[in-house]
Order: C-alpha cells, then sequence, then structure tokens
C-alpha cells in the first residue's frame, strides 16, 4: 500500500508538473528519486548486511566525479593521459555510468576488505576515515577544479533521448531507482540473501554451517558501493556540476538520514525517506534556514518510537525488503 | 578397528591462570554417543568450541575422519562435516523457522552464491529443509518467525539445523537444557535415533538422559577428564561421584 502510493505520486507528480509546465518540480522529484537510489544502495549494506558504513560519500563522489572528469575532458577536447593512453572523454551516459559502477565497485572492494576486519563502532570510523580522505584528495585535486570542483556546460547524452527536457531524464533516473529496488528485492530472497541476513543476526551460526558470512559480507558491500556510485553519476549531470562535498561525511550521513528516515531493511524505506528529505527541505527550508531542527526531531522521534521508519509506521510490522 | 569420528590428542588451554583444558583426550567412535559430564565452569563448551574451530587451542591436536583440522577455521570444518549445536541457541530470530533450517541445508549444499533466484524455489534445498524440521517435529510451525518460538521449541530447531548438514559426526552442546521433563523425553528419543547416521559427543547435565544414551562418559573437572569408560563404571566411580554426580544423590 505505502509502496504503491509512493510510486505512483513519483509516476504521477512529475507528469503532472510536466503538464502544467513546472520544471522545477520534475526537478525536485529528480533530486530525489536520485538520493533514494544513493539509498537503495546503502540500504542493502546497512539493513541485510548490517554493515554501519558513514563512508558512503565515497562512492556517491566517485560516481560524480567518473561523470565529472569523462565529460570535462570531452567538452574541453582533452584526451586524459595524453602521452600513454590518450583515452578521449565521453558525453555518453552509459559509458560514464558503467565507469561510474566499475570505480566505486572496486573502491568498495578495497574499502570493505580493509575495514570488514572490524565491527561496530571501528567499522563506522574506518568508512568514516575512507571519505574523509577521498574529500581532502579532490580539495587538493587542482587537474579536476580541487576545491572550486567542475562544472559541465552541457548535460550529457543518452541515445534516443533528449536528456536537456527534465521529464526525460527523470524517466532515466526513475527506470534506474526502479532497477535497483528489483535487484534489492531479488537479492533478498536469494540464497545469497538469506546466508547475508543470518551473518547479520549470528556470524557464528553461519560459519558453523561452513558459510563464509564474511565474505557475503564484502560482496554486497560492493554491490552497495556501485549503486550508490551510480546514484552519483546522476546526481552530478543533475547539477553539472561536481564538487569535493559529495564526498564530505555531511553527504554519507545524510544518505544514512534517507535510509533511517523511511525505514532500515524495508525496500521502499529508502525511497520514502529519501522523498520525506527532500519534501522538508524544500518546504521548511523556505520557511527557515534552520529547518534541520525539524529534520533532527523527526529522525529522533523515530529513532526513539518508530524504528521501522516510515514505511514501518504506515505499514506495521517489520518484514525484511517488503 | 575402526578409527575414530573425532579423535582429540593432549588438548590445552588456558585463559591467563585459568586452565580451561587440560591435556584433554577424548575420541568419538562411529555408532557412539558419547557423553562430557562435569559441573559448571569444567570447561565443557569451551571445548567444543575448541574442537569446532572457534576457539585456538594452546597446545594439542583435533583430527575429523583421520585429518589433522587443528589449524581449520569452523567453516572448513564444518563442512568435512562437523555439526554444532549451541549451549545459548544460535538462530537467526528475525527469520522464520524455515529461513534457519534453510540456511543449514544452504550450507550442506555449499551453492550460497546465487543471487537472484529466490531461495524459496529451491526444491532440494527446501525438501532438505522440511525433512529436519518435520524429524524434530517443528513442521508446523515451519513459517513463524524464531523469536515467537518456545525456548523448548528453538532447542529442536538447533538440532534440526544441525540435521540439515547430514554431517559425520555432531557435537551438542547442552540440547536438554530448558526442555522439561516431556521435552527432554522427546529429545533423548530423536538423539538416539540420530548416533545410527553419525555418532555424537554430547555435552549434557541432564543425568537421566545421559546414563539413557551414552556409551561412554568421560567427566570434565577443571579442564581435566578424570574418569572416562562406559555408564556402569561411571556411576561406580568413586572419584566422579565425589566431584560431580555425589552432588545430586
Ligand atoms: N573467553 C573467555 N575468557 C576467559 N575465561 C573464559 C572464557 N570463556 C570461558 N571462560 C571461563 O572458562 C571456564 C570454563 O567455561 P565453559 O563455558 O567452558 O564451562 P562449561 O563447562 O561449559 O560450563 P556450563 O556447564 O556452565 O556451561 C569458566 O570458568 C569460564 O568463566
Ligand atoms: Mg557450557
Amino acid at each position: 500500500m505505502v509502496n504503491a502510493a509512493l510510486v505512483a505520486a513519483l509516476v504521477g507528480v512529475p507528469l503532472w508538473a510536466h503538464v502544467a509546465g513546472e520544471p522545477f518540480t520534475i526537478t525536485l522529484a529528480t533530486r530525489a528519486v536520485i538520493f533514494a537510489l544513493a539509498a537503495v544502495g546503502l540500504n542493502l549494506a546497512l539493513g541485510l548486511g548490517g554493515l554501519v558504513s558513514l563512508g558512503h560519500a565515497v562512492f556517491f563522489g566517485i560516481g560524480g566525479y567518473a561523470m565529472g572528469i569523462l565529460a570535462f575532458h570531452a567538452q574541453n577536447y582533452l584526451p586524459m593521459f595524453p602521452e600513454t593512453l590518450a583515452i578521449e572523454g565521453t558525453k555518453s551516459m552509459p559509458v560514464i555510468w558503467l565507469v561510474a559502477v566499475i570505480a566505486s565497485a572496486l573502491a568498495a572492494l578495497v574499502i570493505g576488505l580493509l575495514s570488514l576486519r572490524t565491527a561496530g563502532v571501528y567499522f563506522i570510523m574506518i568508512t568514516l576515515a575512507f571519505g574523509q580522505m577521498f574529500y581532502y584528495f579532490t580539495i587538493s585535486w587542482s587537474a579536476y577544479g580541487g576545491e572550486d570542483g567542475l562544472s559541465i556546460w552541457v548535460r550529457n547524452g543518452f541515445p534516443g533521448l533528449n536528456t536537456l527536457d527534465p521529464i526525460q531524464f527523470y524517466g532515466l533516473c526513475f527506470t534506474l531507482l526502479c532497477g535497483a529496488l528489483w535487484l534489492s528485492h531479488r537479492i533478498a530472497r536469494s540464497p545469497f540473501g538469506l546466508m547475508l541476513n543470518a551473518a547479520r543476526q549470528v556470524p557464528h551460526r553461519v560459519e558453523t554451517v561452513g558459510l563464509d558470512g564474511q565474505r557475503a559480507k564484502l560482496v554486497v558491500f560492493v554491490i552497495s558501493g556501485a549503486i550508490t556510485g551510480l546514484a552519483g553519476a546522476l546526481f552530478a549531470d543533475l547539477n553539472r556540476f561536481v564538487s569535493p562535498t559529495m564526498f564530505s561525511w555531511h553527504m554519507s550521513g545524510e544518505i544514512m538520514i534517507f535510509v533511517i528516515l523511511g525505514g532500515v531493511a524495508r525496500l521502499f524505506g529508502p525511497v520514502a525517506g529519501a522523498v520525506l528529505f527532500v519534501a522538508m527541505e524544500h518546504v521548511l527550508g523556505d520557511l527557515s534556514d534552520y529547518w534541520h531542527i525539524y529534520l533532527g526531531a523527526l529522525l529522533l522521534g523515530i529513532v526513539l518510537f518508530a524504528r521501522g521508519g516510515v514505511v514501518g509506521l504506515l505499514a506495521g510490522r517489520a518484514k525484511s525488503h517488503d | 578397528m575402526t578409527e575414530p569420528v573425532l579423535d582429540i590428542r593432549g588438548l590445552t588451554k588456558s585463559f591467563g591462570a585459568l586452565v580451561v583444558s587440560d591435556g584433554i583426550d577424548l575420541s568419538l567412535n562411529p555408532g557412539e554417543i558419547h557423553a562430557v559430564i562435569g559441573p559448571n565452569g569444567a570447561g565443557k563448551t569451551t571445548l567444543i568450541a575448541q574442537i569446532c574451530g572457534a576457539l585456538a587451542p594452546d597446545a594439542g591436536t583435533i583430527r575429523l575422519k583421520g585429518q589433522d583440522v587443528t589449524a581449520l577455521p569452523t567453516r572448513a570444518r564444518a563442512r568435512m562435516g562437523l555439526a554444532r549445536t549451541f549451549q545459548i541457541s544460535a538462530l537467526a530470530m528475525e527469520d522464520t523457522v524455515l529461513q534457519n533450517a534453510l540456511l543449514g541445508a544452504l550450507g550442506a549444499a555449499g551453492n550460497p552464491w546465487r543471487l537472484f533466484r529466490p531461495v524459496l524455489s529451491d526444491r532440494a534445498l527446501r525438501a532438505r529443509a522440511e525433512a529436519a524440521l518435520d524429524r524434530v517435529g517443528l513442521l508446523e510451525k515451519a513459517a513463524m518467525r524464531t523469536a515467537d518460538l518456545s525456548h523448548g521449541e528453538r532447542r529442536q530447531l538447533e538440532v534440526a539445523v544441525a540435521l540439515t548438514l547430514e554431517p559425520a559426526a555432531f557435537v551438542m552442546d547442552e540440547p536438554m537444557a530448558g526442555l522439561g521433563a516431556e521435552g527432554g523425553q522427546k529429545m533423548t528419543a530423536l538423539l538416539d535415533t540420530l548416533r545410527h547416521e553419525a555418532p555424537i559427543l554430547l555435552v549434557e547435565h541432564d543425568m537421566d538422559a545421559v546414563f539413557a544414551l551414552a556409551d561412554r562418559i568421560s567427566v570434565l573437572v577443571y579442564g581435566k577428564v578424570i574418569a572416562s569408560g562406559p555408564p556402569d563404571a561411571i556411576r561406580a566411580d568413586a572419584a566422579v561421584r565425589d566431584a560431580y554426580l555425589g552432588e545430586e544423590a
């Protein structure tokens, strides 16, 4: 029910805005959908794997910079590694997405290998530390704008579509979100999902039946990072701009907030959380610069009284990835 | 002579000054139930943890089916056919009873890296899990959330998970604990049928069950095996009465 209402809103509102000539509303919806995608990524690691990552901005940022760097070289007709490989940049979204997914998956593999040796608060600190490393690295990376980031003049293209039309770009983002939701749903029900689910709750049990729970967590961390990386590439394309703030711990926190707000381990939790966040940001942000106070209060209420988040509150009994 | 399924030699382990395993020699032969009894804190659970690979011994060797597994991780020992049940139930409480059994079946099948097909559509896996639940009498509760089971039912599920592994040896840590008289008798009857499938190293406080089931009994006190032999000999042993049975008699 809640899920159906969410999907109806995510289809209906932008279509209405398109007909009514309200491109800003479409842009808001696109922002919500992209945040939702990033959070669907995190929810796989957090909800299914129990991995409290405060470093998912790393993948969001890598996705963003994958887009920024490729488009920057393309728009300036500068090949990458001119002396050796001389790779052209690209303005093609599918290629950019592929690079974003692969790069963030690789980063997640390395970060996962190192941080999964720890658990609990140390895991949180290590993922946070990786985020800070990337943040300060991009600030000092003057070839790609350093602290100022990179501006891309024209949105990248997708074969057969006019991505400059807000509703068409929205459609792309929404389709990718649906794909990620479908993937999460399948994973949660698969043998792999069963193993992971148990590894989160009783790791010693999983080992005792001969399964490798740690490796399962690593695999889900990589998938999780790849999805959030894809969201980063879309976010950069939405704004036609990337900067180190995509890597900031603030960003990691926001992705975490989407998940908690909507409901950890609920399939549509991240979607509900991101939509609510963007709506609050827009409505309350207009009323007061200090709208985060209300966000904080809501978050407090949810953590104290409704662990299932908004989706849990409306849909009742918690069931993993429903 | 058939060689023992499980053969432990000179197992030694200390936590600081506390010696919890003191040169333990122990074996488990095909078709037998070998009970390990001893007072609280004698080191029974730590012995099991070392046998199953959750805890590394300071010295000694553990052989499973003739192979030295002392340095192998828990996972590898499980794949070789060692099934452990826990004193404190180790079950995924948020999951259903069936899902817990499926986890065992998945471990036995050894193909968990499938990300897209629903686990419930795997007939062979399901059949194996349901057969195990049926044997412990939990099949009707397969769809229940494990957290909603009674304590006794969780003990049964704990055994069912071990059953799905179709192991070469069971290592059970107080399967009767907290079962009550009737539950204890049912569990005793079940274990009695199991020994023919795989021998059981049985840690248990319930003396009725131990004397009804065991082919051999070893008595562990302060990490040392102070007596080992057939039930009648153990019952008659003066040192054992002093250290342990005496308290109850
Ligand atoms: N990780 C540990 N560190 C330090 N001491 C430990 C540890 N684990 C167990 N012990 C101690 O080792 C001793 C043996 O514990 P163990 O759990 O093996 O006893 P047990 O025979 O299983 O007792 P029970 O019948 O109560 O289950 C106890 O004194 C316990 O406090
Ligand atoms: Mg014990």
